[in-house]
């Protein structure tokens, strides 16, 4: 079943843009890339998107559809009725180089100030023993691929662009909770890396993150939370967790 | 071109996947400055679909795997036409580089000894894929992603400058390599964003840039998957061989159409699912070959016991190597067997409990649920042949990846030899760390050996590459070749070179149509020098296709020039004029260059590297019969041959 749906898709650049109407086929079973790829095909040869896998691997094709961060390549198409206007917006929260292409090289920044994982001393390559629950919790973080959908709907920074010098952002704070998490990371500051360099206090968890996050990593539950209650713990307690850090490596 | 943006590197590293990421590692490791310049965003390439694993011999889930055993499953999967010290060095390095991940930060599933978990897969004896749940890929990129941040950081700590010695040049596609003379001088190339033209002077250059799948109508590839790597080797006067050799993955997603072609990883089988037809029936029994009766069970009740008890029984068929079970489900469809949309049933819904299935295959899980509609664990689903890998690629020395031409090298799924006729499954993954990081100790050794040399671009080459990636933009009447009376959208002539390939040299050929495939290939090539984009260079997807084209013509010629010449058929490669594996054929490699001077693309015949005798001695003499001619075999008759060097081997 094909029908002709009505568009409307952001076109700019760096100097400024406006919502440009478009009317498509769709087909039965499509995605809203597949959608956007037939109208580069047919109308507009030079609209710039970005896009990989078409799978939901590689978090590539975020964009903001009728106003929600979301991956296109798994928006379908049956999720809107067919009279109605789907609108598609670069992500807000990113300078927009072109049409729905924006520069997320805040993320890479971020990404480069947090200390790397910093292998155990004592243990050579293929020695590493780790019990599949403990590596568990961080491997729901390694989940993430990337799209930064979380990154553009927080609203500490969504449209306060000031805040970014001073917040590294959801998908940064659960990058620091992995590797505190990580039985055999051999540093013991990561929470209060989050507290004093990622600003882990200016979130107030209202969980905006979790909901659009498309691997369903518990942003805020399993990672933000858990890092504010250990910065507040361990000022009294730091041996309690160095002991259960330890304990996690033996089992 | 004076205004030219020029930077100067020791190394020019183009592709950020598993093998570019671990290449640059090494190269700046033994202390070169590098750049890795890829068409995506850093950490997007294509290694990040990967979902079923890393083949390494670690032993971990049962202890009697080895690298002589790893070694033989990959030399038989690919029908023994591999470059056999690839196979060696592959199959002895890996459990080495997958133990480096961890060091990096990987985390893979574990053992109940808290060592690496190891799956099943086809063609692997032993349980022997590291994995990540059926994210594998990710795990690898995101490590090495992170690898490069700590190398970064230390040289920010140095220098005061994080890129000082690895800088990563994200969304720009390079569209020729310079030479000065015979030797590399460099990367020619634009950045997607701003259309602006870019040089990389080097002395190195190391290609890792994937593969060939858009070429293809369905395929699990993505649009990165233009060939340039192949191209650019070829153009610069290096070698491809076994491009015949494109890999079918059995299992893709058929419905909706939208989806076809998106991977159903391996990994369902390899964790118990099996394979049925319209009849409900587990046809793969009805297709396993002579030349691997020995190694399958014969019944449903054994290849079910297997699962659990590995010493007494034999593997279920539906883990054959993967051009038997993408031909077995080709012939099922054919013969009106098919499930509704023309695949066949893939079911791990009878034979693990739902928690087991959402736990072992999340991706999966969520893939099918939301492409979909389907629910995997409570009702079997459609897959079908998609296109998927290709074996061939730049022709590589195994211990440097030095190609022909002095300074260029390759690694990962553009080089070619690793993998003969067929593929196993996650033997890409390790291929990309095993050779990656011997491409990096290749280049890091040229560039010593040069000293103080250094060779640069010549002024025409940069204005003739500058000239030809303008011209989509002029495809005005005046240089329009002859016979085209207007522009073309490239994007049609895209989908019309994926029908012509799909149809005439796909996963079952006839000489007839190969013919005919390389007479379009002309018309094509004539239309794509004519294609036309509208617009301006800021990341302008009408061009950049319209630039791709050009590679995946390139390739599609080589891929049908090999396969028309092939009289036989092997692995990757079925010709149903000539049905038979013919041992003649198996010491003959297919070459693919371009005669100097000029765009004429020539195939020659050059034998595969003979397998050093004691390799030869792992095997069974009776399994040797059935691949190799007699007067190959009797190099085990020697003196010092078979059974005392198998004794030592073993
Ligand atoms: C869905 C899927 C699942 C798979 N699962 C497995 C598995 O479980 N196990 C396994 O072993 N293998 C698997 N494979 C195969 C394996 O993933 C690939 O063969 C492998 O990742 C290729 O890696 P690579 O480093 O060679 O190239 P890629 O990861 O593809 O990287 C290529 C790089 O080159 C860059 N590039 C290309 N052209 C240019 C250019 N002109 N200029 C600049 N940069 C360029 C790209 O941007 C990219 O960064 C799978 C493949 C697919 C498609
Ligand atoms: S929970 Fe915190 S990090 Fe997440 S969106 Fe809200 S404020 Fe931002
Ligand atoms: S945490 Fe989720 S939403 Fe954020 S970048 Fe990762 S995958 Fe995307
Ligand atoms: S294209 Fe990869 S996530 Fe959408």
């Amino acid at each position: 079943m094909s029908y002709q749906a009505d568009f409307k898709v952001w076109r700019g650049d760096t100097d400024g843009g406006d919502l440009a109407d478009y009317t498509v086929e769709v087909n039965e079973g499509e995605v809203l890339l597949d959608v956007i790829h037939r109208l580069q095909a047919t109308q507009a040869p030079d609209l710039a998107v970005r896009w990989n896998c078409k799978a939901g691997k590689c978090g590539s094709c975020s964009a903001e559809v009728n106003g929600k961060p979301s991956l296109l390549c798994m928006t379908r198409m049956n999720t809107f009725v067919p009279e109605e206007t789907v609108t598609v917006t670069p992500l807000r929260t990113f300078p927009v180089v072109r049409d729905l292409v924006t520069d997320v090289s805040f993320n890479y920044k971020k990404a480069l100030q947090i200390p790397a994982f910093a292998p155990p001393k004592d243990l050579a390559p293929g020695e590493y023993r780790m019990a599949q629950v403990d590596v568990e919790r961080s491997q729901e973080f390694r989940k993430c691929i990337e799209c930064f959908l979380c990154q553009t709907v927080c609203h500490v920074v969504r449209d306060h662009d000031d805040n970014k010098t001073a917040f590294a952002g959801p998908r940064f704070l659960i990058r620091a909770a992995e590797l505190d998490m990580h039985p055999l990371d051999a540093r013991t500051d990561r929470a209060e890396f989050a507290r004093d360099e990622q600003g882990i206090g200016m979130c107030n968890i209202t969980k905006c993150c979790t909901e659009v996050c498309p691997e369903h990593i518990k942003i805020t539950d399993n990672a933000i939370i858990p890092m504010k209650e250990r910065v507040v713990d361990r000022k009294y307690d730091p041996l309690v967790w160095l002991g259960s850090k330890i304990g996690l490596r033996k089992s | 071109m004076s205004s030219l943006e020029k930077h100067s590197y020791d190394v020019i590293v183009i592709g950020a996947g598993g093998a570019g990421l671990r290449a640059a590692i090494e190269a700046r490791e033994q202390g070169l400055r590098v750049a890795i310049l890829c068409k995506s965003l850093f950490g997007k390439a294509h290694t990040v679909m990967a979902e079923g694993g890393i083949a390494a011999s670690m032993g971990n889930v049962n202890s009697k795997d080895s690298w002589q055993v790893h070694f033989c499953d990959s030399l038989r999967g690919g029908k023994f036409l591999n470059n056999p010290r690839m196979v060696e060095l592959h199959a002895k390095e890996a459990p080495d580089r997958v133990w480096e991940l961890e060091t990096y930060g990987a985390l893979f599933d574990r053992t109940k000894d808290g060592k690496i978990s190891q799956r099943n897969f086809g063609g692997h004896e032993y349980p022997r894929l590291a994995h990540v749940g059926d994210r594998t890929g990710l795990e690898l990129i995101r490590t090495f992603q992170q690898k490069i941040v700590s190398l970064q950081q230390d040289d920010l700590a140095e220098y005061g400058d994080a890129e000082a010695r690895l800088k990563v040049f994200a969304e720009l596609t390079v569209t020729e390599l310079v030479k000065d003379g015979d030797v590399i001088a460099g990367a020619f190339g634009y950045y997607r964003e701003t259309g602006a033209f870019v040089l990389f002077e080097a002395p190195a250059v190391i290609l890792a840039t994937g593969g060939i799948g858009k070429s293809f109508k369905v395929t699990s590839n993505s649009w990165e998957y233009t060939g340039d790597g192949h191209a650019l080797a070829l153009r610069a006067g290096a070698n491809l061989i076994n491009m015949e050799f494109v890999q079918f993955h059995p299992t893709g997603m058929v419905w909706p159409p939208s989806v076809k072609g998106i991977l159903v990883t391996e990994s369902v089988r390899g964790d118990g699912g099996i394979l049925t037809n319209s009849e409900g029936k587990r046809f793969m029994f009805d297709y396993v070959p002579d030349v691997f009766v020995d190694q399958y069970a014969k019944t449903e009740a054994e290849g079910d016991r297997w699962y659990e008890d590995q010493e007494n029984n034999k593997r279920p068929p539906e883990l054959l190597p993967r051009d038997e079970v993408a031909r077995a489900i080709n012939s099922e469809v054919k013969a009106g067997r098919g499930s509704p949309h023309g695949g066949v049933f893939l079911d791990v819904s009878s034979r693990l409990s739902p928690e087991v299935i959402r736990k072992k295959l999340p991706a999966m899980y969520h893939q099918f649920k939301e492409l979909a509609d389907v629910d995997i664990t409570a009702t079997h689903f459609e897959v079908g042949p998609t296109c998927h890998y290709v074996m061939g690629g730049v022709e590589v020395d195994a211990d440097t990846e030095g190609t022909a031409v002095p300074g260029l090298f390759a690694c990962g799924e553009v080089s070619g030899g690793m993998h003969g006729a067929n593929r196993l499954g996650g033997n890409s993954l390790s291929d990309l760390l095993v050779f990656g990081r011997r491409a990096g100790t290749g280049a890091a050794e040229y560039v010593a050996g040069l000293g103080d040399k250094r060779p640069s671009a010549s002024e025409a080459d940069l204005e003739a590459a500058g000239k030809a990636a303008l011209e989509p933009f002029h495809a005005d009447a005046q240089t329009r070749p002859a016979g085209s009376a207007t522009p073309e959208n490239p994007y049609t002539v895209h989908t019309e070179l994926q029908q012509v390939m799909s149809d005439l040299v796909g996963i079952i050929r006839r000489e007839g149509e190969i013919s005919e495939a390389l007479e379009k290939l002309k018309g094509l090539r004539v239309r794509a020098e004519n294609a036309a984009v509208e617009g301006h260079r800021q990341f302008n997807p009408g061009w950049h296709l319209a630039l791709d084209l050009r590679s995946m013509l390139d390739v599609s010629e080589c891929i049908a020039k090999a396969a028309l010449e092939r009289q036989e058929s092997r692995g990757g490669h079925t010709r149903e004029d000539f049905p038979i594996m013919d041992p003649n054929w198996r010491s003959v490699n297919l070459i693919c260059s371009l005669t100097p001077g000029t765009n004429d693309m020539v195939l020659t015949r050059k034998p595969v590297p003979t397998i050093p005798v004691e390799l030869l001695s792992l095997f069974k003499r009776s399994e040797l019969e059935k691949y190799l001619t007699p007067a190959e075999l009797t190099v085990l008759d020697g003196p010092n041959s078979s059974s005392t060097v198998a004794g030592e081997q073993a």
